[in-house]
């Protein structure tokens, strides 16, 4: 079931095209990584989605309601990019601030309060001010702040940017509770091997359009197909054409900056790969250094935008 | 090394245009507000308003009244209001006074064209008195100066048929011949009193008509009122640099922190968010204020628990629209350091212009109407009327009205300039 439906979003910003007709959904309980380099307009999509874009053309429904402009629904929790806390306050007081701007009180803002504490591993700390605390720390209360009123569904702006490899486990692991309890999570990132590895599909967005969604499988399927890709360094410059036209099996291209390096995409490593090495080797070439990649958000993406994910 | 710093401090300024402003502009603009406020500068004239009440109703007091009227220096109203109407009497123009409406009210006493036409330059009968506000320094003694010269230059043949009465008691009757030339020659003085006197035509104040100034004010605890006017003025001015600066926390600061957006994503809306934000800087100040009379009355004997009411009305309205104003400020301004160097201007120039520094009923008429058009001018005005003139609270309606209304145009400004950030 879908949750969340975006249709044709256009929005310009003067001249500047923010979203370009972008066209995807969420569906229930999934974790959707928006992925694109800066600039293709995930960010405003996630703010249009929380009411605070007001889209030139299109539409956002949520649960089958259309998006208002000026007002975030209230199934709609929103963790910003920014560590967007009150750096004096302690997690509690953060935490407790944010609950009942979301209309909670009373014992329903205490459980709350303690079930956010829990899910971030905050308990033995809720009463430090949060300047007191680490990056990692930071980041999983800013999520805490956006779930405190448990939300149906989430929008995660970067959420693990800066933060060391355990914290960004951590993270993806009260990410992944969530889902578990129903809620559908909608996160962009600049990591692709986070989203190949925590998403159960991806939406690739750029210049604020969707130019590929699915799950890993499947966008690999659409683009660069199941072969690997092997990378072959050698110990002297080779002359491609002739090892190409004299090995049948896969295509061969030299690195056009490095003429030392071949790749060759092959369908089945076993078979294919020893007549190359032997080639090689009967053209008087040494072999240094073999790599062999699966299909992989990186390479689909290269194929889709023709450049790697930019920082 | 060190030119390297020197450079380094040069290419930041020359890129950081608030800096320069701050730097260069910001002295020269209040050289110039300090050189109109201070040096009378500006178009318009800096006549002294005063008001008459006339008690005798003689030929003498009606000499004197024109007399002042012609008076370049002053402006003159013999009735209640500033056209001429209601009557006015010696309460009215008492009240004239301490209302600040005037600085100070002359009054013509009863008797006194029957004693001067007896006595002449002898005196000896009701003196001429001036109501004043003797915190003025300068109205009261111009008027002294002032009316001597009319008096002696409006009723020169009274003068001298008083003079000539004074001689009868003393020397003996004049003969017929001598009275005949007399009435002949008073008549040539006469037409003098149409024209103003010719400069320099001071009179020693024994020759001319007895005056005395009376202090309206002189029930006022003089000392603890000037302190109250200072904590206004200081309190009204530090209250604006507080209310900006804190709507710049609350505001700009929240903004790049994040923490504004996630704000708006909650249920609060931006109406909500502002109307809080106005709540708690008003709360603030009016605290900031508090605190500081309180030190004026536990320090310095400012006379705050006697005065409370008009306080704590005043500081109401002075603070809500002080928070107000702030809330414009930050919702104008694209950046802190805009903020900064704009609400420095700003609130130094109303400062100035309103009384914060100096007081507005001392200023020129042109500046004094200047001073209106500020927020501390109409502050200041209000616990004027609560701390120095000690006038009852209601009278407090005009300044509480005109700050309640910049409240809510404040406010409602604040708003619509927040949209920018929804449209965002």
């Amino acid at each position: 079931m879908d949750v969340l439906q975006i249709r044709e979003a256009r929005k310009k910003f003067g001249a500047v095209t923010a979203l370009d007709g972008a066209s995807f959904e969420l569906r229930q309980g999934e974790l959707l990584a928006l992925l694109g380099p800066n600039g293709a307009g995930k960010t405003t999509l996630i703010r249009a989605v929380a009411g605070r874009v007001k889209l030139d053309a299109g539409e956002i429904r949520l649960f089958d309601r259309a998006i208002t402009w000026g007002r975030t629904p209230p199934e709609l929790g929103i963790v910003p990019q920014e560590i967007a806390l009150y750096p004096l306050l302690s997690a509690r007081e953060n935490l407790e601030i944010f609950g009942r701007l979301q209309g909670l009180k009373g014992a329903a803002l205490t459980a709350n309060v303690r079930w956010a504490l829990e899910r971030t591993a905050l308990v033995d700390r809720q009463n430090d001010a949060v300047n007191q605390f680490s990056g990692g720390m930071r980041r999983r209360l800013n999520i805490a702040c956006g779930v405190i009123h448990k939300p149906r569904v989430l929008l995660l702006d970067e959420p693990t940017v800066g933060v060391d490899p355990q914290s960004r486990d951590r993270i993806y692991d009260m990410l992944g509770e969530l889902t578990r309890e129903g809620v559908s999570l909608l996160l962009t990132t600049h990591h692709l091997e986070e989203a190949e590895a925590r998403c159960s599909r991806t939406v690739i967005i750029d210049h604020g359009r969707v130019i590929a969604a699915g799950t890993l499988h499947e966008l690999v399927e659409q683009t660069v197909g199941r072969h690997r890709l092997v990378t072959l360094r050698l110990d002297k410059p080779v002359d491609g054409a002739a090892l190409a036209l004299a090995h049948g099996g896969a295509s061969v291209e030299v690195d056009a900056e490095d003429p030392r390096v071949l790749r060759a995409k092959m369908h089945d490593v076993a078979l294919d790969l020893p007549p190359l090495l032997e080639r090689v080797r009967q053209t008087g070439h040494l072999v240094d250094d073999v790599e062999v990649r699966g299909p992989s958000l990186q390479s689909v993406f290269i194929h889709l935008t023709g450049r790697e994910l930019r920082e | 090394m060190i030119l390297t710093i020197l450079k380094l401090g040069w290419l930041n300024l020359r890129r950081d245009r608030v800096a320069q402003a701050l730097t260069f502009a910001l002295p020269i603009v209040f050289f110039s507000i300090f050189a109109s406020v201070f040096g009378g500068q500006g178009s318009g004239t800096s006549r002294i308003r005063i008001a008459v009440v006339d008690e005798d109703h003689s030929d003498l007091s009606g000499r004197i009244i024109e007399g002042l009227k012609k008076e370049t220096g002053l402006r003159v109203r013999t009735g209640l209001n500033d056209g001429g109407t209601g009557t006015l009497d010696r309460a009215a123009g008492e009240q004239l006074v301490r209302a600040g409406t005037v600085p100070v009210t002359v009054v013509i006493p009863s008797g006194l064209g029957a004693s001067f036409a007896t006595n002449g330059f002898a005196g000896g009968g009701p003196s001429i008195e001036l109501l004043a506000d003797v915190s003025d320094k300068i109205a009261p003694q111009m008027l002294l100066g002032l009316l001597q010269k009319v008096t002696m230059s409006a009723a020169p043949d009274l003068m001298v048929q008083g003079g000539l009465t004074q001689f009868e008691k003393n020397a003996g009757a004049m003969t017929d011949q001598q009275r005949k030339a007399v009435q002949a020659w008073l008549p040539t003085l006469k037409p003098q009193a149409s024209g103003t006197s010719p400069a320099g035509g001071e009179t020693p104040a024994a020759m001319g008509v007895g005056t005395r100034i009376v202090d309206v004010m002189a029930s006022v605890t003089r000392r603890g009122s000037l302190v109250s006017f200072y904590a206004a003025g200081i309190g009204v001015m530090f209250l604006l640099f507080s209310a900006v600066g804190g709507a710049g926390a609350a505001l700009l600061e929240e903004i790049e922190a994040g923490t504004f957006e996630r704000l708006l994503s909650t249920r609060v809306g931006m109406t909500g968010l502002l109307l809080g934000k106005w709540l708690f800087l008003a709360l603030i100040g009016f605290a900031q204020l508090t605190v500081m009379f309180l030190w004026g009355a536990l320090v310095f004997k400012l006379p705050l628990f006697s005065h409370l009411g008009g306080f704590v009305i005043m500081t109401i309205v002075t603070a809500a629209a002080a928070a107000a104003l702030g809330l414009v400020l930050a919702t104008l301004a694209k950046s802190r350091g805009q903020l900064q160097g704009f609400s420095t201007i700003l609130i130094l120039t109303m400062s100035a212009l309103g009384g914060s520094m100096f007081p507005r009923f001392l200023m020129t008429e042109t500046m004094q109407k200047f001073g209106l058009l500020t927020f501390n001018g109409w502050a200041l005005d209000g616990y004027l009327k609560v701390f120095w003139r000690e006038l009852p609270i209601p009278q407090l309606w005009p300044q509480v009205l005109v700050l309640v209304t910049l409240t809510v145009v404040f406010l409602s400004l604040a708003r619509v300039l927040a949209r920018r950030w929804e449209m965002a």
